[in-house]
């Protein structure tokens, strides 16, 4: 009780959350304000009751069951005593951090022609001023009332019967509300919009594939643009200072057959900087041109301040799905570092540009072409975290390799159009490992293994940890200076896709992750 | 207050897109002859070259169990089988029905005959091969291997050779060999159940379950070979002949 009547003391608008709030995330960190706790992507929470002295008396305050079988890959959200999730398919629900026990429910009813490839899935929702934001498996962004869960605004933001669909959380940003679409193998032409936070008018829209008499148009060959895909299904970053929102880019479609779009295929497997305001392109950078392997871009920038060859910088920072690591300069985009973190055999390297140079054989053939990264990639669209006390980056790698299949692809508005497909080389080990990096160098300061490659992402702390979970049921904290495991609990499945994250309730430190179809919280006595 | 509950009945699960045809409309030389450059890539490294099995089931069969009409042997290939390892696949509904073309025709292949003495084979495996030693048959044998009951029904006559005589290649990943010590000193040897980053359960030769701590081990070797020994020269061709027959006759009848 004293807890809130502090924290409504410091903020006497209780639960509203401000542009300010997001901004200054650190000078509040029990609470967790956006997908990935700051603007800088950084998923880093400064507490500290949670330490590598005590995390071994670390165990389960409450655990929250989802009415759903498919993967749960929300970030909670947390903002004075009440926590944001979003479940399969499509629905929110608001949950006091107290007990777990719901204190409101959104269950969205969606259309049965849905057009999903992975899953109906959700990865979280956005808070600004009284409401919450969520994006839609039909394609729609909703607004609902942060204390009721009452429906304010319904926008339709793409027609979910060509093949849009939304699984990726919204990024709150000013007034704004910035949200992409999925649909990468539906050959749907990519966007970026933002809409405007009280009314739902759409504010600007950025096409990831441009339209004719656009720069970059001339990289599609033919009509092939108006299937490019290019989807925008992970949340960005944003940088006041530079005023720009930074955001993934995914495969350009179809996924495996590149002959029917010869050209770089712009832009698709970039990091695009939009300015916030008007959603005009002001730089980008190309991971993967014409990509043929399915190696989205959709993995979450990190803002970084750091040294690169003696020079201070505004960094950001980008560990891509394709097994590169880049470092970039996110005031113009420029190149200025790039090397593999991961087994590759698609590229002899970089060019001083950062473009591939690419291998002979690595295209995809019919009978199956063997490349490593596989087709989920050395990272994925789960998050690594940087930790400022540290100063390292950490990353949950993955080391496997593909069979990668070409084939057929006709465009038919709605339908899948990937062209192809991938299955795992037989025989092959993989593996992964969580390794910590020096941003500005990518050089790993400590490894810890892992006994299959991992589909979730990290949280670093204020307590020198570094949360995570397995593939096969574990989470886990390790120590963020050594990578040594200090602790862990088995919460049971094998199916942990998400990313962890910490909040304060009454005082107390906990860490919440979604495994199987259960969030798991965890605090000490 | 739970007004909301009625919303779940609108959500119908979703329908596979199932063309809605009896028979394969692709099955042209051409169409066969690209299915099987697809079954080459995509299906092969289970079901083997010609689908007379491995990982996956035997197809070189005339009627398949789970695919008995076109539409079937679509559904499955298309979105697999629940609770099997048998994936769906993204292929496109032409390309589905050109692998569904060319695995009709395994059906029709020329197939090794098991020629040998079913009689002769069911006391060898008994007797002289020591196969129930580490197999079951039912209530009888061993459980270090898997079961045989129906090996006859799931692998052809063909593989079932193979496996004899090389069984080293393609270990079942729930079948790999474990050899371990502790810190304590002590030495096991059997059968990896699971294994993680941190923990690893076995099963030894005497039907006991350990469960370690990775950290807690001083060696740990998770091994791609298999505990069974080839029967190349252990038994003569005549009697290889006799287990097969015995083995292939073995449909899960018992």
């Amino acid at each position: 009780m004293r807890a809130l009547l502090c924290l409504a003391a410091a903020f006497p608008l209780l639960g509203q959350v401000t542009h300010d709030r997001i901004l200054n995330a650190a000078k509040e960190p029990g609470n967790w304000l956006t997908y990935s706790g700051n603007f800088a992507g950084h998923r880093f929470s400064p507490l500290d009751q949670i330490n590598e002295a005590n995390v071994k008396t670390l165990k389960p305050a409450w655990v929250y069951q989802a009415n759903s079988l498919q993967k749960f890959e929300t970030t909670p959200l947390v903002v004075d005593g009440v926590m944001y999730i979003s479940e399969a398919p499509s629905n929110v629900t608001a949950l006091d951090t107290r007990t777990g026990r719901p204190l409101w429910k959104y269950r969205r009813p969606l259309p049965g022609d849905l057009r999903v490839c992975c899953g109906q899935v959700n990865r979280g929702v956005a808070l600004l001023g009284d409401l919450v934001f969520v994006g839609t498996l039909d394609a729609h962004l909703v607004a609902l009332h942060s204390k009721t869960g009452a429906v304010v605004w319904d926008v339709v933001v793409a027609p979910y019967q060509s093949g849009y669909s939304i699984t990726v959380a919204p990024l709150a940003v000013k007034d704004k509300i910035v949200i992409g679409v999925a649909g990468g193998e539906y050959g749907v032409r990519g966007l970026l919009d933002a809409y405007d936070a009280k009314t739902g008018t759409r504010a600007w829209r950025f096409w990831t594939v441009p339209g004719p008499g656009d720069p970059g148009h001339d990289s599609w060959k033919g009509d092939s643009w108006k299937s490019g895909s290019a989807a925008t299904w992970v949340t960005g970053a944003f940088d006041p200072e530079t005023n720009l929102i930074y955001w993934g880019t995914g495969n350009p479609g179809p996924d495996w057959n590149g002959d029917v779009r010869v050209g770089d295929n712009l832009y698709s497997d970039c990091i695009i900087a939009l300015d916030a305001d008007s959603g005009e392109l002001k730089w980008y950078f190309q991971f993967t041109p014409h990509d043929v392997h399915d190696w989205d871009a959709t993995q979450v920038p990190l803002l970084i301040d750091g040294e690169v060859r003696g020079q201070k910088r505004k960094l950001v920072v980008f560990p891509n799905r394709n097994a590169f690591y880049y470092v970039l300069d996110r005031t113009s985009g420029q190149f200025l570092l790039g090397k593999p973190y991961a087994k590759q055999t698609w590229a002899k390297g970089l060019d001083d540009s950062g473009k591939p140079i690419r291998l002979p054989g690595t295209f995809p053939t019919v009978e199956g072409t063997k490349v490593w990264p596989s087709v989920a990639g050395a990272n994925n669209w789960y998050s690594p975290t940087y930790s400022p006390r540290t100063g390292l980056l950490y990353i949950a790698v993955r080391e496997a390799g593909s069979l990668y299949f070409f084939g057929e692809a006709e465009y038919k508005e709605g339908d899948r159009f990937d062209g192809g497909g991938f299955r795992s080389i037989p025989g092959e080990e993989e593996w992964g490992a969580v390794r910590a990096y020096d941003p500005a160098t990518g050089r790993v300061a400590w490894e810890h293994r892992l006994f299959s490659p991992p589909y979730a992402g990290l949280l670093s702390t204020g307590g020198g940890l570094v949360f995570g979970a397995t593939n096969e049921g574990q989470f886990y904290a390790l120590s963020a200076t050594t990578g040594k495991m200090l602790w862990r609990f088995q919460c049971g499945g094998n199916l942990i896709r998400s990313n962890p994250m910490s909040f304060l309730s009454e005082g107390k430190q906990f860490v919440a992750m979604t495994m199987g179809n259960a969030l798991y919280v965890f605090g000490m006595d | 207050m739970l007004w909301w509950l009625p919303l779940f009945f609108l959500q119908a699960p979703q329908m596979p897109d199932l063309p809605n045809v009896e028979k394969n409309p692709l099955s042209a030389a051409s169409d066969i002859a690209y299915g099987k450059k697809l079954f080459a890539g995509r299906c092969a490294g289970c079901h083997g070259p010609l689908g007379d099995g491995g990982k996956g089931a035997n197809l070189g069969v005339p009627k398949l169990q789970r695919a008995a009409d076109d539409r079937s042997l679509y559904r499955v290939i298309r979105y697999g089988l629940a609770e099997t390892e048998m994936p769906g696949t993204s292929l496109t509904q032409k390309e589905v029905w050109q692998v569904a073309a060319y695995v009709r025709t395994l059906g029709q292949l020329p197939r090794e005959k098991a020629l040998g003495d079913e009689a002769n084979g069911k006391t060898l495996v008994r007797g002289k091969g020591g196969c129930l030693q580490c197999h079951s048959l039912g209530t009888e044998g061993g459980q270090l291997g898997p079961p045989l009951a129906d090996v006859g029904a799931r692998r052809s006559a063909a593989h079932l050779r193979a496996k004899l005589v090389s069984p080293g290649d393609n270990v079942p990943d729930d079948y790999r060999m474990v050899d371990l010590a502790t810190s304590g000193g002590k030495k096991i040897k059997g059968i990896r159940l699971n294994e993680d980053s941190y923990t690893i359960q076995v099963r030894d030769a005497a039907n006991k379950f350990y469960s370690f701590e990775k950290k807690d081990l001083t060696e740990l070797k998770v091994e791609k070979r298999t505990m069974m020994p080839s029967y190349r020269t252990r038994l003569s061709p005549n009697e290889l002949d006799d287990v097969v027959a015995y083995l292939s006759g073995l449909r899960g009848e018992q």
